[in-house]
């Protein structure tokens, strides 16, 4: 067990800090810690130029393969961008839905053909990805999509359906879309995992106000849309569908905690300005935020450890709960450090403060991705063989 | 990066699980918390002896395997997973940590041997009774009178001290403003005087040892002061909250195992939500208490090996790992007693015994609050 990174991987921190201090300065200077959850609507163009700007430099798309653009970075050393990305005050991300998700699934799954058609564009951020999974009647329960994928007498698979909550939708070229191939089908059986260019008439985006006043996510509506790739077989939809959802391993959350350090330590000097930090319960809420964030650290790396093995995978089990509980608390402990001063926002009409956009918006981390109840089942269920859900139909 | 065990770890894990599911059943539980030493001494003296588990991060210049903190973490997880009764923590990461913090060399070179084969047991004698484990905390009084030191004192919650061979007497000065000092003492020492206390928790029991008068030579006294008194509580903390890791995956363990045995509304009650949930947080108490003690063990390696050490942060990593055990083992034996139903409530069950040493652990060595508050004055003041 060694915690310490070796002589090649702080040479590499050193690179890369020393190139986002270089970088993000002049007209990117703007950019530092914004674009994060409940700021993703600001500053789009700026960020899209940042994102060229990175992939330029090749400091993108990291844990690809170099066949695939990537650099064949080691965990650790995406580990170490992601930290120094956040500490630098790197801004939220256009592109992470295409590397992290849709990319490498693309690299395990699609034909030689589609990745070259798909990888390059994505490499270079000329072209930005979403997710088309969720539905309104399919939210926790996945396997009830019901948008319909169907074969035409040209050879082309058409879909129709609508899906909801597509995050950056808006701002997307591509939806990777979970459609029912199979009428006759249901749960995940006989489903297919879709590439869909999101520039077609029968593609319509419509933006979802959220808490925040700023619109994130979508409802996104396909009218016979032309797939333009269904990836693996008919049918094979689940499966490749959950394996992208193990794909990202959590790097990235090395880098998120590096923005949670940051939201806490203006906590913490907030409470020493205005006084809060006298008060005994306060102070035990900060010393136990400190000690939930250091925790989070430590787990992740055993759960980012190379080579983990199961030990390792309880700790990947246990990690999203434990984050999304812990931020959720911080928004909270944020306003109490506050106290009347956390009502008032920052501009008028609603331009919150980041504060108050993290107490609101980490109200959704315990819903996405895995509601906290769906991930105490998956603990109960995988680490503790307990017996599955009943299901009502 | 590598924040994993290793295959040599792993296999000090698995032996000594298997050894203690064999040795330490309920049944061998129950016979040595009735016993007069709370231990057996048999049992001892195969795993400190045989298996040389009291020797583990001794340095083999004094007899030990010189093996790290990390090894002793575990072994220490799986005597709590199996609520062993035994002198080791008292001994290991109290006695002969005290030597290898704040002993002189000679000191080293006479005591630790005897205390890595098991053959000698130590402990330490901080608190008056209902005090704190915390180094500023000492009551027990030492001056000097010409070649000799002269001690006075009552000192309680000393774990295993109505058996141990050689106690460490943490004492103040005096005279106002007098500082810290350790002193060891034999057992036989004149004037000292001591007495088993019942306790709540019978699985870990504590004495009263009273020193009256007590005269040492110089040789006693310790080289280390206050400084070497803090670390050493830090890295005794560590050790038991890797007792408590061990308790909190026992008790899910156990009660998870129970809930898919007991059939209620014609089904196991595994199957309940409520309960799996409970489980599942049972679970995440327990993983994010390993990944605390694990990295908290990490830095007591490094301390002990270096001569120059960061004491905040060790400090640090002994308060969460400390906190989040405690915590967690208390969560996990409450859930289980509750998740057991009426069966809890016996004193058949193991269950209650794991509640009680997680209860009894808790208080000792710093309560999740007080560590909470050490971290807060780090952060805020
Ligand atoms: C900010 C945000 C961004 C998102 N971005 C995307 C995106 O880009 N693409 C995408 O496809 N989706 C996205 N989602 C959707 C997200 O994945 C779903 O919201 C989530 O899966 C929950 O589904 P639901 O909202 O329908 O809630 P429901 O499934 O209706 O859940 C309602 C409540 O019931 C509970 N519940 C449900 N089932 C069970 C059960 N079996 N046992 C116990 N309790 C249960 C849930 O925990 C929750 O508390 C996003 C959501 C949010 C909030």
């Amino acid at each position: 067990m060694n915690m310490t990174f070796s002589a090649a991987d702080e040479a590499f921190r050193r690179d890369a800090a020393s190139w986002l201090a270089d970088n993000l300065s002049g007209e990117f200077a703007i950019l530092k810690h914004r674009g994060g959850p409940g700021d993703e609507h600001s500053l789009i163009s700026e960020r899209r130029a940042w994102e060229k700007k990175l992939a330029a430099a090749g400091w993108n798309c990291l844990g690809w393969a170099a066949e695939h653009g990537g650099r064949d970075a080691s965990i650790s050393q995406q580990v170490i961008f992601a930290e120094e990305y956040a500490r630098a005050g790197g801004p939220g991300r256009l592109g992470h839905i295409g590397e992290g998700l849709a990319g490498p699934t693309i690299a395990a799954f699609a034909s030689p053909a589609q990745q070259a058609r798909y990888l390059p564009g994505i490499r270079s951020t000329n072209e930005l990805w979403c997710q088309g999974y969720s539905e309104p009647g399919a939210g926790s329960d996945l396997a009830a999509v019901k948008t319909r994928a169907v074969l035409g007498d040209d050879g082309q698979w058409r879909i129709s359906g609508q899906k909801v909550w597509t995050s950056l939708a808006h701002l997307a070229d591509w939806c990777f879309v979970l459609a029912r191939t199979d009428p006759n089908s249901h749960d995940h059986k006989g489903l297919g995992f879709f590439l869909v260019s999101m520039h077609q008439a029968a593609v319509t985006v419509r933006p979802i106000e959220q808490l925040t006043g700023s619109a994130e996510f979508n409802e996104v509506f396909f009218d016979e849309a032309l797939a333009a790739d269904l990836v693996g077989q008919p049918g094979e939809g689940w499966k490749i569908a959950m394996a992208l959802l193990g794909f990202e391993r959590g790097v990235s959350t090395l880098g998120q905690q590096m923005q949670f350090r940051s939201e806490l330590d203006e906590i913490i000097r907030i409470a020493k300005e205005n006084g809060a930090a006298q008060d005994p319960d306060i102070r035990s809420r900060i010393a136990e935020a400190h000690m939930g964030l250091s925790v989070m650290r430590y787990n992740a790396l055993r759960m980012l450890s190379d080579n983990a093995g199961a030990d390792e995978q309880k700790a990947a089990l246990v990690y999203k709960l434990h984050w999304s509980s812990w931020h959720r608390h911080l928004g909270k402990l944020a306003m109490d450090v506050l106290g009347t001063a956390s009502e008032l926002c920052e501009a008028a009409p609603y331009a919150l403060t980041r504060l108050q956009a993290l107490f609101l918006f980490s109200r959704a981390d315990t819903i996405y991705g895995g509601s906290n109840q769906i991930q105490r089942n998956l603990i109960a269920e995988r680490a503790l063989g307990m017996p599955k859900e009943a299901k009502g139909r | 990066m590598h924040f994993m065990l290793n295959d040599e770890q792993l296999m000090i894990r698995d032996t000594a699980a298997r050894f203690l599911a064999e040795q330490s059943t309920s049944a061998a539980i129950r016979r040595a918390m009735q016993s007069e030493t709370g231990y057996d001494p048999a049992l001892w003296h195969t795993l400190s002896g045989e298996m040389g588990w009291s020797a583990i991060h001794i340095p083999e210049a004094y007899g030990g395997l010189g093996l790290g903190y990390v090894e002793l973490a575990l072994l220490m997880e799986e005597m709590g997973r199996h609520l062993l009764c035994s002198p080791f923590h008292a001994s290991v990461a109290l006695g002969a940590n005290a030597l290898l913090v704040a002993g002189s060399e000679a000191q080293k070179q006479h005591w630790l041997p005897a205390m890595a084969s098991g053959e000698i047991t130590a402990t330490l004698a901080l608190p008056a009774k209902g005090g704190l484990w915390q180094a500023d905390a000492v009551t027990a009084r030492w001056q000097q009178e010409g070649e000799a030191y002269v001690l006075d004192g009552v000192l309680n919650h000393v774990p295993n001290g109505h058996s141990a061979g050689l106690i460490i007497v943490a004492a103040r000065e005096a005279k106002a403003g007098g500082g810290t000092a350790l002193f060891l003492l034999p057992a036989n020492t004149q004037g000292l005087s001591r007495t088993r206390q019942a306790s709540m928790d019978q699985t870990r029991p504590q004495a009263e040892i009273r020193l009256d008068k007590v005269v040492l030579p110089l040789s006693a006294r310790m080289t280390g002061g206050h400084a070497e008194l803090a670390t050493l509580l830090d890295l005794a903390a560590i050790a038991i909250a890797a007792e408590q890791l061990g308790v909190a995956q026992a008790a899910l363990d156990s009660s998870v195992a129970y809930s898919k045995e007991r059939q209620q509304f014609g089904r196991a009650i595994a199957g309940y939500q409520a309960i799996k949930h409970r489980a599942a947080d049972m679970m995440l108490k327990a993983e994010l208490a390993r990944s605390a003690v694990y990295y908290a063990a990490c830095l007591a390696q490094e301390t002990l090996s270096a001569s120059q050490h960061n004491t905040a942060e060790l400090a640090q990593a002994a308060s969460l790992a400390k906190a989040y055990a405690s915590e967690a083992a208390f969560y996990n034996a409450g859930c289980g007693i509750q998740l057991f139903g009426g069966v809890g409530i016996t004193s058949e069950y193991d269950i209650q015994l794991y509640f009680k040493r997680a209860q009894s652990t808790a208080a000792f060595l710093g309560s999740p609050a007080w560590h909470r508050a050490r971290i807060a004055a780090q952060l805020l003041d």
